[in-house]
This record gives C-alpha cells, structure tokens and sequence, in this order.
C-alpha cells in the first residue's frame, strides 16, 4: 500500500466533499459562528469558529486540571452499618479485574481513563505545536487519530452510570457523592465545549504536507483562505 | 418535493474523478488510471469508497447479533449476602430498579441496555441490505438514521460502567458483596461490535445508487 503515488491535490480550496454523500460543492463565506451544511443530506460541512485556536488551548488546559483532580480523588463512598468504604474511578476498574473480568476492566479503563486522557493530551499537544505555520507533522500524526480517541472517551456514560448505581446503592446504605464525582460532572462540559471550539481544517491548512512540492505547486495558483 | 422538476444533477466526488480526504478534507486527484492514491496533505490512504465496507459492517453485525444472545441471557450481577447468592441478568436489573421513586432510572437502562443495542443491529442491517440492493428511497432518512445510530451508540455503555461502580463499592464481606458475571462481557462485546460496525459503514453508498441514475437520465 505504501508504494501507491501522492494525489495531485485540486487547486480550488473553496471546494468541499460531503464525508456522508460525497456531493462535491462550493462552500459560502460564513459568517463568525455560521455553518455550512449539505443541501442534499444536511452534514454540517464546515462551521466557522471564532478564536478557535486559544479558546480549545484554554478549554483543554483547564479540561487537563479537572481530569487530574478527578482521578486522584474517591468518587463515590458508602457507609452502611458503621462500616465505610469508597471507590475512584481506577478502583472500580481494579474490582473488574480482581474478579476475573480482565477484558471488561480493560474495555472500562480505556474508555474513561485512557481515552479521555489522550483526547486532552493530543488536543493540547496538537494546538500547542500548530502555533507556527507550517506546523510540522508530528502534528499531523496526532491529529489524524485525535478523533478515535474522541469517539472512545465515554465519561459523560459512565456520570449516568455512576448516578444510576447511587440510586441503586442508596436502597442499601448512605450512599457519599465524592468530589471526583463533581468534578467529572464539570469535566464532561468542558471537554464537549473543548470539542465544539475545535476547527481542525484551521490545524490542517497550517500543516507541513506529506508531499511538500504538491503544497508549492497548489500556492502557485493562490489558495484562498477560509477565514 | 414535486416531481415533476427535474432532480438537479450533482457531481459526486466519485463521479469527478476526486478523492475527498476523510482524514483532512484535501480534494485530490489520483494519478491517471488509479482508481487509489495518498492523500498529499495528511498521508491518508484514499480510495473512493471505504474498503470492503459492506463486508466488514457485516461481519461486526452478525459477531454483534451473536453477542446479544448470551449478554441478555447469563447474568451481569453476582450479588453474595449472608443468606445466599443471586445473580442477575441485565433485565432483572431492570425490574430491580423499578420503583416509585426509581422509574425514570429504570427506563433509562431499559432503553440504553436492551432497546438501544437491539435497534442499532437492525437499524444497521436495514441500511446494509438497502445499500447492497442499490435503493435510491428515503436516502434522507437512512442517513439520518445512520447518524442517529452513530450518536446515539455510546451510551449503552452505561450498564456496564453502573455493574462496574456497584461491584467496586459493595465489597462489604460477609454481609453483602457485589461480583460482574460473565454475561457482562458479552454485552461489553455487543457495544464496542456495534460501534466498530458504524465506523465501517461507508454512508456514501446510501447516495452511490441515486447518483447512478442521475447520471443515466441526464
């Protein structure tokens, strides 16, 4: 696969392909916070951010404070007849596996503690390093799997799960609402808000191409800016 | 609406000859003769339409059918009190759940444990058999439905993260402890099977029938 040649890229950067019809179109001059959507299957194409690059910079790094302090403090505690006992997120994950169900506690794991963790990481490491054009491709690396990690990180699931296991619990004993459990509630605001701030075709116009003479042959012809 | 207007004709990327990036949104043009090429920009490796789509949803649909089965039979829940041992299924958990005050809990793992993932399956067969029949109907509303199933998919999770936290906080031995069954990782399995099959469809060949006849009748 490796051997197959570069494309040669299309000159008009105002063109745009719908990723859910494949309709090849002209995108409009939006205004700030506007969006363009397909006229045949109405997939948001593009929305036009405003200040996009430092608003996800300061979303992600406050996101990366929520996310340490959620982690390193219990969640949930219990006391029942004198006797106590609490969990953090990586403790409910330890339960799983200590009963013998590794891939389940593997699976948890991923999804609201690894998943969420690169989603931030790759988001500050990806604005960070594109604040120099050209961005060089490391940059481009991250970018390209920053959305897998987004679709994988699940922790707005596991606040309702977590909810719905209190009230299960509280029909037992007193059931403790510990403080990851509100700063996780804050976390999943703010990295939906991180998400919807991000414009990544702002990072990829910005990146160093694979094929760097393509890039030159294009800016010959001019490439016309979308913002 | 009217049908008596003819159906404007559009140009597919396909039909352009032009790979539109799914990674990076580039429009390129492979070399003469290529029906595959890389994407100058991000490096992705582009061809029309996602490879082996249809074969690949499939296979993570039927492995996900197959999951559902035990996942809803064998229980998810081991509970140990000091007068036994019960073990519950996913449903049972639900009746469990159900009470004056707790309904709206109880629904809401009804709908994302056993609606959620049972319509998902069927929902995705129906735009697969669709596709592989070459519909041009409804073209709207499969890939809203398509995008519902993609949306909506995460959250039958949320058993799976309340067994977890259950079990980790019960562990008041001898008096009462809380275990995850082996029907829990068959309905783990239902979820992530699910949602590989998504990420395999390939929406555009919902459009790929349409945009044929288009080009017929012009």
């Amino acid at each position: 696969m490796s051997s197959q040649s570069y494309n040669e890229p299309v000159g008009d950067a105002s063109l745009i392909v719908c990723q859910h019809c494949d309709l090849l179109q002209r995108l409009p001059e939006l205004a700030p916070g506007a969006s363009a959507r397909c006229p045949r299957c109405d997939k948001e194409l593009w929305r036009r951010r405003e200040d996009s690059m430092n608003r996800t910079l300061a979303l992600a790094l406050a996101a990366a404070a929520l996310y340490v302090i959620a982690n390193s403090v219990p969640m949930l505690g219990l006391t029942i007849v004198g006797r106590e006992a609490s969990t953090t997120v990586l403790g409910g994950v330890e339960t799983l596996w200590q009963d013998g169900q590794e891939i389940v506690a593997g699976l948890v794991f991923f999804t609201v503690i690894l998943a969420p963790a690169l989603q931030i990481g790759l988001m500050l490491a990806i604005v960070l390093g594109a604040i120099r054009a050209p961005a060089p491709r490391w940059v481009a690396t991250l970018l390209r799997h920053h959305p897998t990690t987004g679709t994988w990180s699940m922790i707005e699931v596991m606040m309702l799960g977590v909810l719905i296991a209190l009230v299960k619990i509280a029909d037992y004993a007193t059931v403790i609402p510990g403080v990851a459990l509100f700063v996780l509630g804050a976390l999943v605001f703010v990295l939906a808000a991180m998400q919807s701030s991000f414009d990544p075709c702002e990072v990829w116009e910005k990146i160093e191409w694979a094929d760097e003479e393509a890039r030159h042959n294009v800016s010959d012809g001019q490439m016309p800016s979308r913002t | 609406m009217s049908s008596s207007a003819p159906a404007p004709i559009y140009p597919t990327a396909m039909q352009e000859g032009l790979h539109g990036c799914a990674v990076c949104g580039l429009i390129s043009r492979p070399a003469p003769g290529e029906d595959e090429g890389r994407c100058p920009r991000c490096d992705e490796d582009l061809a029309y339409r996602k490879r082996a789509s249809i074969q690949r949803t499939w296979a993570y649909l039927v492995s996900a059918a197959i999951c559902y089965i035990p996942a809803n039979l064998l229980p998810v829940l081991k509970t140990t009190t000091a007068t036994g041992t019960d073990y519950d299924t996913i449903m049972q958990g639900v009746v469990l759940l159900w009470s004056p005050t707790g309904w709206p809990l109880s629904l809401i793992v009804l709908v994302a444990s056993i609606m959620i993932p049972s319509a998902k399956i069927l929902a995705l067969a129906y735009l697969l058999i669709t596709a592989q029949r070459g519909s041009v109907q409804n073209n709207q509303q499969r890939v809203r439905l398509y995008r519902t199933v993609e949306f909506i998919g995460r959250w039958s999770m949320v058993d799976v993260f309340v067994d977890t936290f259950t079990a980790a906080l019960i562990q008041l031995q001898p008096l009462m402890s809380v275990a995850p069954a082996p029907g829990l990782l068959f309905f783990a399995a239902v979820v992530v099977l699910t949602m590989l099959a998504v990420e395999s469809f390939d929406p555009r060949l919902i459009w790929d029938a349409a945009s044929l006849k288009e080009v017929q009748h012009a």
